[in-house]
């Protein structure tokens, strides 16, 4: 199995569009939403619901005032400020129990939270896992994981060799778990400070966890000059750029319209680029598994 | 005043109206980069960094000579960051919430907390403003503890640029604010991510207000939205293909459209009028 992560570092730089694109070009595989602080693959990719189920990831402290001597402990303990006033603020309670373990009186419970929901979805590419955690909760790279371990779970038992993730931003917590395990991160950016600042982020992110990652610059010639320089930044760190996809109008009208680009405009400039790159990607990644051989150039 | 610059959608211009709002108010003020996962504000602003701190978060250090491997940090650690390892118990880095409850349960006292760095705050100065900046160290999950140690810092006026999201970065760096500006695309994954942040803010009891970056006049998803939800639609930029070129760069909002100056101090003046 071949497990291929699109991320970016920076937001909004294109990596659901690709992940739509890319998934219409191929024969049959597995998508994983990994963003689930905002999940917008399933707004792109329409199927039908296969399975949903309720994400409880979030364990939250309850003090009886029943039992409570009113001590103080529990917040003098608490590292995350969320006892006040020996109440608990559910938003900044992380589940610890740090205060349920120091309270004399045992006055604190435990209870776990219903804080998301993940759904399997059967796309016309294949099937679909994704996830929506609450707005405010927390725990997204635990939500992230049981993504990726149902992924994972659906290509072995529908017999699909290839799961590609639609990572979320950012190089934290939820970037973390979407990449761990990956066989190859495409990072999508786009030719500007941002863009570039954010994206050799995601290669020391990328370097640091010993996975293979290419690059491809979408709207490339919004600024040919800052994609020079982006492509020869990926070259000063070892990292091959895969493809340079155009600005075209098309991909405006294909998120307005909720469908994946190339179902809508399958000649379109950047339809076309985003084939390309998945070729390239399938093959080399494939090379990669047999040889063992990094896609850093030499 | 605090005002927050979020948005549930990353790449929809929070760092580009922040700044921009920042520099149109032309007064001293602070600014805090909340966006600690991928921080940009500093390629608009410039600031001249004058230090830089650690931000330390609490790491169990184990004593193998008392610990006799009970294993009962391993069964309350609620974030599986204590594995029993043969004869050994070991913390797993990424997974340590630095919460102490391994210190609090262990019968033997064979665990104590250190400080471990997570990332840097850094501190300088652009203009008239005092500008924050926070960076996680690749590799680190938690980006919360840099968030809240960036926003220790207090002014008359500040403003936050937030990261994307709707979960604990987002809702840390929004917590406390007096108002929450946000930015979204009047795309359906734009509004879809504006829904999800608008009840981030009821959550928080944090007023809000929505700007339509990259607006082509035709924002009736986004309008309907905030009608249902009652939350008012501040400023309107629109789309410009010049915006992307001088941004590219490194090029501020104002520079590539110098007439948003005016609309920017109005909208502020409005905010203070809808604030908490």
């Amino acid at each position: 199995m071949i497990r291929i992560a699109v991320m970016s570092g920076k937001g909004g730089t294109g990596k659901t569009t690709a992940v739509a694109s890319m998934a219409w070009y191929s024969d049959g595989l597995v998508l994983a939403d990994c963003d689930v602080d905002a999940a917008n693959l399933a707004l792109t990719m329409s199927g039908r619901l296969r399975t949903k189920n309720d994400y409880q990831g979030a364990y939250t402290a309850f003090i009886d005032p029943e039992l409570c001597s009113e001590c103080g402990k529990c917040e003098d303990n608490c590292h995350f400020g969320a006892i006040a006033d020996l109440k608990v603020s559910a938003i900044h309670c992380e589940g610890c129990g740090a205060c349920k373990v120091v309270c004399p009186a045992g006055a604190v419970s435990m209870s776990l939270r219903r804080s998301g929901e993940i759904f399997v979805m059967d796309t016309a590419r294949g099937p679909m896992a994704y996830a929506e955690l609450f707005p405010g909760e927390s725990n997204s790279g635990k939500l992230v994981t049981i993504v990726r371990r149902l992924a994972d779970d659906i290509a072995e038992s529908d017999g699909l060799d290839v799961v590609l993730i639609d990572g979320p931003p950012g190089t934290g917590c939820p970037a973390i778990a979407s990449v761990t395990g990956a066989d190859l991160i495409l990072a999508i950016t786009e030719p500007s400070r941002s863009g570039e600042h954010d994206l050799l982020r995601l290669i020391e992110l990328a370097h640091h966890f010993s996975i293979p990652i290419c690059v491809a610059v979408n709207k490339w010639d919004l600024h040919p000059g800052m994609t020079r320089e982006i492509e020869e930044s990926c070259r000063r760190q070892g990292v091959m750029v895969v493809g340079r996809v155009p600005y075209d109008p098309c991909v405006m009208e294909a998120i307005k319209a909720m469908r994946p680009l190339p179902s809508m405009f399958p000649r379109s400039p950047a339809a076309l680029e985003f084939h390309r790159i998945w070729n390239q990607l399938r093959s080399r990644s494939k090379e990669r598994k047999g040889s063992g051989l990094s896609m850093k150039l030499d | 005043m605090i005002l927050a610059v979020a948005s549930g959608k990353g790449g929809t211009g929070k760092t580009s109206v922040a700044c921009a709002l920042a520099l149109a108010l032309d007064r001293p003020l602070t600014f805090l980069d909340c966006d600690v996962e991928g921080a940009n504000a500093h390629l608009f602003l410039r600031p001249e960094i004058r230090s830089r701190e650690e931000v330390l978060v609490p790491y169990p250090n184990i004593d193998h000579s008392k610990c006799d491997v009970c294993g009962r940090c391993v069964e309350e650690c609620h974030f599986g960051a204590m594995v029993r390892l043969g004869k050994k118990v070991k913390v797993m880095q990424n997974l340590c919430h630095g919460c102490g409850v391994c210190r609090l349960v262990c019968p033997r006292k064979a665990i104590s907390m250190s400080g471990r760095p997570v990332g840097t705050v850094h501190q300088g100065t652009a203009g008239l403003m005092r500008f924050f900046c926070g960076e996680l160290r690749t590799g680190e999950a938690l980006s919360v503890p840099i968030i809240k140690s960036i926003k220790r810092e207090n002014d008359d006026t500040v403003i936050i640029d937030c990261p994307p999201g709707t979960s604990c970065p987002a809702v840390e760096s929004v917590e406390g604010s007096d108002f929450a500006l946000l930015v979204t695309e009047p795309t359906p994954f734009g509004v879809h991510d504006l829904r999800g942040m608008i009840a981030v803010c009821r959550r928080l009891e944090v007023p809000c207000g929505v700007v339509i970056n990259r607006s082509f006049g035709e924002d009736q998803d986004v309008e309907s939205l905030c009608t249902t939800e009652g939350v008012p639609i501040l400023l309107r930029i629109p789309f410009d293909r010049k915006v992307a070129e001088v941004y590219a760069k490194g090029g501020t909002l104002l520079e590539a459209m110098p007439d948003l100056v005016e609309p920017l101090r109005d909208m502020y003046l409005e905010i203070r009028g809808l604030r908490r």
